[in-house]
Formats: structure tokens, sequence, C-alpha cells
């Protein structure tokens, strides 16, 4: 038992020493994306994850992995449900959390990504969680600190914890990964949650479906080894999980897609829709929801959703990054 | 001139292409002009004090002719001034910089011509001549003044890396330049296709989350243009060409007899798109690199003569704007101390003879935009690279004489160098 010190939150009985069953390290400094962990890593920390949704179910959350360590959220971009995330899985770890949105700091007055890296970097941060609108910045932010880096969405490049977080839920509720059809629907093209589910979800064995008006597919997708449809009649069917994303408001106007109308004439998943899939088929979305967007409410709150469960997922696949993260940290 | 000691480039072996002239010889240089170009000169009695350079093993070439060079000067003096481009240009075996309008002010006004003339004369240790906008201010409205900005010496008219968009513009500045022979120099990118696009469009970019830039904003502009071209009668040079897609178009163009030439840039020809790998910024360039297919196909349009011209689309932008995410840094990369380098890689690999790398860098440039570069032919000026074609060496960027140090070639090995460059008979350069 370690000695608590003065002025701790920590409950005098709390074992500090307590750790989760399964242990897993990855053996790398930071999670800058799905591409280039193995399986095996990939499962390895989806059964950590396990463990932390039992403790995130007790009333007693919390755990002394990451004491005395400091993590910053730096979030270049806004975000509040994954920014939130994080914050709660560090803190359940015991970590020092401190939120940066950069919207309102120093990058407004010019200075670059690499001074702020510098900056924070002098402080002596121990894990810091970046999100940023273009592609490779965590990777090049990442290159210029001491720290573990966790990349929480990197413009239309990767968002790692979001595959895993959608992979546990997939896991949980249909007992496996593998052999799995799953289709991702709507604006592949700018999404960080389709490139990241498409590599996450080959390497563990599922068949991938992308389905998108032409004009919201990237080039050359079929290269990814996924299929292609640009109709959600042959995209959803026989699927066993369909996931939706977000389509952005500024690309509903005509730019990529006529109208909201339209887009949800076609590509918008209601129920009638969902029946194209598996009788058992689930739902999933990394939200925020655009509902009457590429969503119907009665099938975002309907019994084949896993929506909610994903956020609580997210909870955990956040903690079990940060636990095995920290494993590799010095002195630690 | 009078300071200058007549020099004697003794047994080197002599490539000019403008004579196809392969030999081993002497070359005599006095007053700054090549006087005699001989087997043997050595036992000739040479005038008194000559200095006698050893050449053997060298090749010695006619100095490059670098069409395509942003340098900064006026108004961004920080990334490039006449004076360090022409330094970097030196210690390239390039002779002759023509440097693009896009200044500040742009060189769109004779008085800007005469600037860069006057500067260049009292800075730069190579030639310079300035390359005139196409249009008042970059803008691609309303064509400059062909006519005095030509008196003044401007050698072509671009609008740098801007395409016209408007086909009416292009047509009538075809049609007026027509009658001044003035050489109009056209970047083929469709803005609207390139839109937020900062690499090759494809499986890579999608890959790394990258918005694309298609073929097709280059060859669309590429088919209008010289369709312009032959109802015009004008003279065209495409700047910079990339992908196979192109070169067919070109290809018949020079067919149907069009007066019509173009460039490919060295990084276009030594680098592919895989090089942005990482978010590489010094790899992000405009055009982008494109795949490895096209960069094939473009060193075989050169080995072919079908793409005249190689350019080093030297660009240097600072760290400020290069250490940045990808889609948020600039565009360019320097390349006048290293496209003789980068090109000897491609006649190492046989892709190219050196005599043809030497004639698409040299000859065939001087040639487009006449000027009298280009040639070892006895009377012209003594502007000749000597190269050590088996000198193994790797790129220093701390050595670099740019202002800037934006290569894609940083930590480079190559193989052969430039050990001395002469501009009008005096050595500018010299590798020690």
């Amino acid at each position: 038992m370690l000695a608590v010190p003065a002025g701790c939150v920590y409950p005098a009985d709390f074992d500090m020493t307590s750790n989760p069953t399964a242990s897993f390290t990855l053996s790398r400094r930071h999670l800058l994306g799905i591409e280039g962990l193995s399986p095996e890593e990939i499962v390895g920390l989806l059964d950590l994850a396990e463990e932390f949704v039992v403790l995130n179910r007790q009333v007693e959350k919390k755990r002394a992995t990451l004491r005395g360590r400091t993590q910053i959220n730096l979030f270049f971009e806004a975000s509040t449900r994954t920014q939130s995330s994080f914050e709660l899985a560090g803190k359940r770890l015991g970590a020092d959390v401190m939120n940066m949105s950069v919207s309102t700091s120093s990058v407004k007055k010019g200075e670059t990504l690499i001074d702020t890296a510098a900056t924070l970097n002098a402080m002596h941060p121990d894990v810091l969680i970046v999100r940023h609108s273009a592609s490779g910045a965590v990777e090049l932010l990442a290159r210029k600190v001491d720290c573990s880096v966790v990349n929480a969405g990197d413009g239309a490049h990767e968002h790692p914890t979001q595959a895993l977080l959608d992979a546990l839920t997939i896991r949980r509720n249909k007992g496996r990964i593998e052999g799995l059809t799953v289709a991702i629907c709507g604006d592949i093209a700018h999404s960080r949650v389709a490139r990241s589910n498409i590599l996450l979800l080959h390497a563990l064995g599922a068949q991938v479906r992308v389905v998108a008006p032409p004009t919201l597919l990237p080039k050359d997708i079929e290269r990814f080894g996924v299929e292609v449809h640009h109709d959600m009649r042959h995209g959803l069917a026989d699927v066993d999980i369909v996931m939706m994303l977000r389509l952005q408001r500024e690309r509903m106007n005509g730019s990529f897609v006529p109208s909201v109308k339209e887009y949800f004439h076609f590509w918008g998943l209601d129920e009638a829709k969902l029946r194209y899939a598996r009788p058992d088929a689930l739902v999933m979305h990394p939200g925020p929801m655009n509902r009457g967007v590429e969503i119907d409410s009665a099938v975002a709150d309907g019994a084949q959703s896993l929506i909610r469960e994903q956020v609580e997922m997210g909870v955990a696949v956040r903690m079990a990054v940060l636990d095995a993260l920290s494993r590799n940290l010095p002195n630690g | 001139m009078a300071d200058l000691r007549p020099t004697l480039l003794a047994k080197a072996r002599i490539l000019d292409p403008s004579r196809d002239l392969d030999t081993t010889g002497d070359i005599f240089i006095a007053d700054g002009v090549i006087k005699d170009v001989t087997g043997d000169l050595t036992s000739a009695g040479l005038p008194e004090g000559t200095e006698i350079v050893d050449c053997r093993g060298l090749i010695a070439v006619p100095g490059l002719v670098d069409m395509r060079a942003f340098i900064g000067e006026p108004g961004a003096e920080h990334r490039e001034t006449l004076a360090s481009a022409s330094q970097a240009a030196a210690a390239g075996g390039v002779t002759t910089i023509i440097c693009q309008p896009d200044t500040d002010p742009i060189i769109d006004d004779p008085a800007i011509v005469d600037f860069i003339l006057r500067r260049a004369r009292d800075t730069a240790i190579v030639h310079v001549h300035p390359m005139a906008a196409l249009t008042k201010g970059l803008e691609g409205r309303e064509m400059t003044e062909i006519g005095l900005l030509g008196a003044a010496g401007a050698v072509a008219f671009t609008d740098g890396t801007r395409s016209i968009p408007s086909a009416q513009v292009l047509r009538r500045a075809l049609t007026y330049a027509r009658d001044f022979g003035a050489l109009i120099v056209h970047h083929t990118e469709d803005a609207s296709l390139v839109g937020e696009g900062v690499m090759n469009e494809g499986e890579l970019a999608s890959r790394l989350g990258l918005a694309g830039v298609p073929k097709a904003a280059e060859t669309i502009v590429l088919e209008r243009d010289l369709r312009l071209v032959a109802i015009t009668g004008g003279r065209y040079h495409a700047a910079s060409l990339t992908c196979a897609e192109s070169l067919d178009v070109l290809r018949r163009a020079k067919r149907d007899g069009l007066d019509v030439t173009a460039s490919a840039s060295i990084n276009h020809l030594a680098l592919n798109e895989r090089d942005v790998v990482g978010y590489r910024t010094f790899f992000k360039l405009t055009p982008p690199l494109r795949s490895e297919d096209d960069r094939v196909a473009l060193v075989q349009a050169v080995a072919e003569g079908l793409i005249d011209v190689v350019v080093s689309d030297h660009n240097p932008q600072d760290v400020e704007v290069k250490r940045l995410p990808f889609s948020e840094a600039a565009f360019g990369a320097i390349g006048l101390e290293t496209m003789l380098a980068a090109g000897l890689r491609l006649v190492k690999d046989g892709a190219l003879d050196l005599m043809t790398l030497v004639r698409a860098m040299s000859t065939r440039p001087a040639e487009i935009l006449g000027l009298p570069a280009g040639t070892l032919r006895p009377g012209r000026l003594a502007d000749i690279a000597l190269i050590a074609p088996d000198e193994a060496w790797l790129l220093d960027p701390a050595t670099l004489k740019s202002r800037c140090r934006n290569t894609p070639f940083d930590e480079a090995r190559f193989e052969g160098r430039v050990v001395r460059t002469l501009v009008a008979g005096r050595t500018v350069y010299e590798y020690v």
C-alpha cells in the first residue's frame, strides 16, 4: 500500500497498487493510427478495455495507473464528446488532465503547431491527446515532443480510438468481428472514422462495404479492399452492422450532394432501408448525429441502435489506450 | 574582362549537344569567350599566363539554362535574392537563370524588368533573364505590355504558377504575342479542379486523407491551350507537365506542326507521389508529384525529345511555411543546386543519355528563349560546367547556397557532381 499524499482525492482505503488483471503493453510510444497496429495489439487493447467497462460500471471507478502523470487534451478542432471521453478516461486512471481548446489560444495569434508543441513539451506532460483539422498534423506534432501522443483525429486521415471503440461495441454485441459484414455509409471522402474503421475491421477479418454517392467516396477507395456501393439497397443487403457517418453541413447544399432532402431520401438510414440489412443488424454512428440527414430518429433511438453504447465504450477504450501506453512512459 | 586570364580546359570530355559533339579535347577561353575547341591545344603556343586546368576525367558541358526559377527579389528577399540564387545556380552548373515574375512588385512593367537586369548585373554571378507577367498583376484578365517588356529584356511571358482561367484572354495574348515572336509559358492546371488539392489524386492521397489534384486538371488546360495555339499560331510552352496523359496531348500537337514546346521539372523526373508519405512537405509541389508510371513516362518523353526542357522549378520556401501540417504548408522545392546531380542519376540508371540530359537542361531552353547560350561553339561566351561524373557525395543541406533549405534531396546520395562552373570565362564556382 502506497502512502496517500495529503490533499489526495483518493479514498483512504483505495488500493493504489491495483491494476487490471489483463495487463497489456503497447510497444510504441504513440498511438497515431490503426495503420501499423497488429491484430494482436488491437485485440490486446480490446481485451484490456473490457476490464475498464466493468470498472466504469462500479461506484468506485478510479485506478492509480496514471497517478502523478499529466495528460493534456490539445484540441485544435472543437469536440465535445471525444474531448470529454478522453478527459474522463485520464481522470479515472488518476492523471491530472488539462484541456486546451486551441481555438481560443495562441494558434489564433499566429503560433505554429510546432511552437505549440514545443511550449507544451516544456511543461513535461506525459500524454498529449491531440485533434487537428489537418491530416498528418498529429504525427508532425508527435515528432517534436518527448511524451506519448494519442491521435484524437487528424483531418481526413485517422481516428484510432473511434475505430477501437466501434470494434469493442461490435464484439460485445456480436461476440466476434471476424466474418461479419460491415457497411460504412455516408461521407467516406472526408471521414477519418471511415479510414480507421476500414483498417481495423480488415485487420480483424471483417468484410467492409462502403455505401455513398460517388461524390462522397475518395478516389480509388476500392484499392482499400472494400466493396463499393452507391445505393443503400445493395449496400446494406445482408450486412451485420450498419455504420452511419455524419455529413457536414457545408457539404449538403449542392457542393457534394444536391440537398438534405435528396440525401436523406437516397442515403439516410430509416427503418425501410434498415430492412435491407440482416434482421439482427445493428446500427452505429460516431456522433454527433444529424437526425433527419443521415439517420432517422426512429432508427437512432430504435432497438437495433448501439449509438449510446458506443459512447460508453469510448471511455473504456481510451482508458485502455492510456493504460497500455503508460507502461512505456519513462519511470513507468 | 581585362583582369581575366586566358584559360585552357585540358583533356576534358567535351559534350556539346548544339553540335552533337562528344569528344575528348581542349577548350581554350580568352576574353570570356570560347576561342577554340580542338583535339589537342596544349602543344600550340598559348598566350603567356594562361591558366591550364587539368580536366582529365571531367566532362565539359555548356552551362545549364534553367527556364523556371522562382527567386523572391524584389519583395521576398528572405526566401532568395538574385545574388543567393546565382550562388546556388553556379554550384549546380547553372549559368543562366530565368526568373519568374511573381515577385513583389510583380514583373509586369518594363521598369521592373530593368530593375531585375541591373540588380542581377550588380549582384549575381550567373546570367539572369526575367520572364515577365503575361497578365497585369498576374490576375489573368488583361495582357501586359508584351512588346515593351520584350524590348526591355523579358525573354518570355508567363503567369508563373497561375493558369489563365479565361480562354479568351489566353487566345488574345497568343494572337498579340505572335507578331512580336514572344513566347508564352503557361502553367497548365485548372484551378477549380485543383481546389483544395495538395497532392496527386489517387489511392495514396485517399489513404493519407489529403485532398487530391486530378491529372485532368492538367490535361484539360493543356488541351484547351493547344487548340488556342492552333487557331492563333502563337508560340507556346507548357511550363511543367507531369503525367502520361499530357504527353499524348503534346505529341499530337507537335505532330500537327504547332509551335509548341514543353518542360518537365527535375522533381517530376526523379521523384514520385510515394515520397510524400510521412507528410513530408518538402515534396509538396505544384503541380504535384505523380505516380511512378507517370514519372517513367516523363523520363521517356525527355529521352525522345518530346519534352524539350528540364527545369529546376527552384522555389525557395522558408521553415515557417514548410514546417506545418501538409495541407497548410507552402508548395515548392529548391532545385538549382541539385538539378544536374539528380539528372545524372537518370543517366546512371540508363534512362537517359548524358547528351539528351544536357540538351534538355541547356541547349534546348537557350534555343527556345533565343539566348546565345547552351553551346560550346567557338565565338560564344564561355558558360561551361565541368562535371566529375563518378564523384559520390551526400547532399548536406547545411552546405546549400540557397537561402532556403527546402530540398527534396535532403541527405540524398548522388553520383556525379559539378566541380567547376564558368560564366563568361570566369570561374564562379569551384568544388574543393
